[in-house]
C-alpha cells in the first residue's frame, strides 16, 4: 500500500526574489503531484504608478526586479513613447539595446550560478560569479552604478556611450567569447551535471504552448519564441537576432542551461554589432525634463510596451488621459507565465530534483528555508537546507554510479 | 574520475578573491584597529558617472521646488517662504537616480562620489543636506 505525503514549502524566506508556496505531494522519494500558489509579495507598485507623474514612475519600475532592471522601465518608457508620438533618437535606441544585451550577460551568468549551487558545485558558484563581476564593472563604466542603472528617459536615453568607452566594451565581450567554450565544458560537458539536468523536469512542446511558457524556458521545449526576433522593438529590426534553441529539443533543465549559456554569446555579438553600426547623433529628443513634464500632461491614449527580458517576455500597459499620473498601468513579468509550467516540470520526478527543476526557470525560488512535512496529520519542519542536502547527495550518488 | 569542473575547483583554491574589499579606511575603529589601521584595503575608485550623496549649493537655489516634483523618493523638501524658500534633503530616502540634478534650472545639485552613507540614526546630520 503507498501513502503520499503532502509537502508545504514555503511561501517566505528572506532569500527568496519572490515568495511562492509549493505543496508537493510525494510517495516515497517521487512527486506524484504539485502545485503553487504565489501573491505573498504584493508590494502595490501599480498602484504607487498611477498616482505619480511618469518621469518618477521610470524610476520606481526600476525597482519592480533587481535583474531586470532595464527591462521594465524600457517597456514603460516605449508605452508612455508611443501615446505621445515621442520620436527616439536612433543613438539612444542603439545604447537601449547595448544596455538590455549586457542586462542579459549578467543575468543568465547568475542564473547558471544559482542553478550550480542548487545540484551541489558551489565552487563553480563561484566561478560563474567571478566571470560576471566583468559584466558588472561595464555596466558601472557604462550607466554609473551596478544595479539599478538610472539610464532611460522617456525620449531616449540620459547618458551616452561615448568612442573612448569603446574599446573597453569590446575588451569585455570578447572576454565573453573566450570564456563561452569554458563555460560549456563546466555546464554542457560535464558528466554530473548532463546526468543531473538530462530528462529531469521535462516541459514538452505542446504543453509550453499550452501554457504560454515565455523566453528561454519556452524556448529550450522548442518554441522558438523571442520578443526581439517576432515584434522587434528598438533597435533590434536593424540588428541579426534569431531565437536560440537546442537542435533537438526535449525541454529539460539541461535544455534550458544549454538556451541560457548559448544566450551569453548571442548578447556578446549584438552588442559588437550595435558598436559597429551606432552612428553619432542625439541621445535624448527632450533635453529639457521641466519642458518634458509639462508635455506629459498632454499626453493622452492607451498603448503597450514590450521588451525580451532575459526571462522572457515583459509586458506594460499604460492608459494616459491629460493628467500628471496615467489613468491605468499594469506590469507583466515574465516568470508569471513561467510559474505555471512547475506542475508539469515536478511531477514524477524525485524530491532531490524539485531545486533545480524549480530554478531552472529562473526564478530563484528554490532556497526554501523550511518545509513542513504533514505526516498523518503531524506536522514535522524539514528546514530548506535539509532540502538542498538532499539535492546535493543525489549528486553524490550519480556521480558514484 | 576528474570532471571539468574539478580543475576549476583546485584552481580556486589557489587563487585571490575577485571581489572588491571593503575599504578598511571607513570601517568601524574596533576593525581598524584589528586591520592595522586602515593600511590595507584602499578606496576602489568609482567610475565617471557615479551617482553617490547629492551636494547641494544652497546659495545658488531659487526655491521653485522642480527636483520636488521629479524625485521619484520624495527625499526632497520644501522649507521656507518664497523669495527665501530652500530645500531639505533626506540622504537616507534618496534612490541615486540623479533625475534632480538633470531638472534643476540653475545646477546647484551635484552628485558626488561619496558611496558609504550607512548610519545608525537616519537623521543625522551627515544624512541631511541643506
Ligand atoms: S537623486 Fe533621485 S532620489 Fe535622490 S534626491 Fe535626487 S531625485 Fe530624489
Ligand atoms: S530645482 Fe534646483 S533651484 Fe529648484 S528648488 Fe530644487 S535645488 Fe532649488
Amino acid at each position: 500500500m503507498s501513502k503520499t505525503v503532502n509537502i508545504p514549502i514555503g511561501p517566505v524566506h528572506p532569500a527568496l526574489k519572490e515568495p511562492v508556496r509549493f505543496t508537493i505531494e510525494v510517495e516515497g522519494e517521487k512527486v506524484v503531484g504539485a502545485d503553487y500558489e504565489v501573491g505573498y509579495v504584493h508590494r502595490g507598485i501599480e498602484w504607487a504608478g498611477m498616482r505619480q507623474n511618469p518621469i518618477k514612475t521610470i524610476h520606481l519600475s526600476e525597482r519592480i526586479c533587481g535583474i531586470c532592471a532595464f527591462c521594465h522601465p524600457l517597456c514603460f518608457v516605449q508605452a508612455i513613447e508611443e501615446i505621445g508620438d515621442v520620436e527616439v533618437p536612433e543613438r539612444a535606441e542603439y545604447i537601449r539595446v547595448i544596455t538590455a544585451e549586457l542586462e542579459r550577460i549578467h543575468s543568465h551568468m547568475l542564473w547558471a550560478g544559482v542553478a550550480a549551487h542548487e545540484i551541489g558545485f558551489d565552487s563553480i558558484l563561484n566561478l560563474t560569479w567571478n566571470i560576471r563581476e566583468k559584466v558588472m564593472d561595464i555596466v558601472e563604466y557604462i550607466t554609473g552604478n551596478r544595479v539599478t542603472y538610472g539610464m532611460l528617459q522617456i525620449g531616449g536615453v540620459r547618458r551616452n556611450i561615448t568612442e573612448k568607452q569603446y574599446p573597453k566594451i569590446r575588451e569585455a565581450t570578447q572576454y565573453y567569447r573566450e570564456l563561452l567554450d569554458k563555460i560549456e565544458d563546466v555546464f554542457l560537458r560535464d558528466p554530473t551535471i548532463r546526468m543531473r539536468s538530462r530528462d529531469v523536469g521535462i516541459l514538452t512542446k505542446k504543453r509550453a504552448l499550452e501554457l504560454c511558457a515565455v523566453g528561454p524556458t519556452a524556448r529550450a521545449s522548442g518554441v522558438p519564441k523571442d520578443v526581439r526576433q517576432d515584434f522587434p522593438y528598438i533597435a533590434y529590426p536593424d540588428l541579426d537576432v534569431k531565437a536560440i534553441m537546442p537542435e533537438e529539443p526535449i525541454g529539460d533543465v539541461y535544455d534550458r542551461i544549454f538556451v541560457r549559456i548559448r544566450e551569453i554569446g548571442q548578447s556578446a555579438d549584438i552588442i559588437e554589432q550595435c558598436l559597429d553600426q551606432m552612428e553619432p547623433g542625439p541621445i535624448l529628443a527632450e533635453q529639457n525634463v521641466a519642458k518634458l513634464l509639462a508635455d506629459l500632461q498632454n499626453f493622452e491614449g492607451e498603448a503597450v510596451g514590450r521588451a525580451e527580458a532575459p526571462r522572457g517576455e515583459v509586458f506594460h500597459y499604460v492608459r494616459m488621459n491629460k493628467n500628471e499620473a496615467p489613468l491605468s498601468w499594469k506590469a507583466r513579468a515574465p516568470t508569471y507565465n513561467n510559474v505555471q509550467t512547475w506542475p508539469d516540470m515536478i511531477v514524477g520526478e524525485e524530491l532531490a530534483d524539485v531545486p533545480i527543476i524549480v530554478a531552472s526557470i529562473d526564478p530563484c525560488v528554490s532556497c526554501t528555508d523550511r518545509v513542513t512535512l504533514i505526516k498523518d496529520g503531524k506536522e514535522e519542519i524539514v528546514t530548506g537546507e535539509q532540502l538542498h542536502k538532499l539535492s546535493v547527495l543525489k549528486t553524490k550518488r550519480v556521480m558514484r554510479r | 574520475m576528474p570532471t571539468p569542473a574539478f580543475f576549476e575547483l583546485v584552481k580556486q583554491i589557489l587563487s585571490k578573491p575577485v571581489t572588491n574589499l571593503f575599504p578598511s579606511k571607513y570601517a568601524p575603529a574596533s576593525i581598524k584597529k584589528f586591520l592595522k589601521k586602515g593600511k590595507i584595503n584602499p578606496p576602489i575608485k568609482t567610475p565617471d558617472k557615479f551617482r553617490g550623496k547629492l551636494i547641494y549649493e544652497k546659495d545658488k537655489c531659487i526655491g521653485c521646488g522642480m527636483c520636488v516634483r521629479v524625485c521619484p523618493s520624495s527625499a526632497m523638501e520644501l522649507v521656507g517662504e518664497p523669495p527665501k524658500r530652500k530645500i531639505k534633503h533626506y540622504v537616507s530616502r534618496c534612490t541615486f537616480c540623479a533625475i534632480c540634478t538633470e531638472v534643476c534650472p540653475v545646477k546647484c545639485l551635484h552628485m558626488s562620489d561619496e558611496f558609504l552613507l550607512a548610519d545608525f540614526d537616519k537623521h543625522s546630520e551627515n544624512l541631511i543636506v541643506g
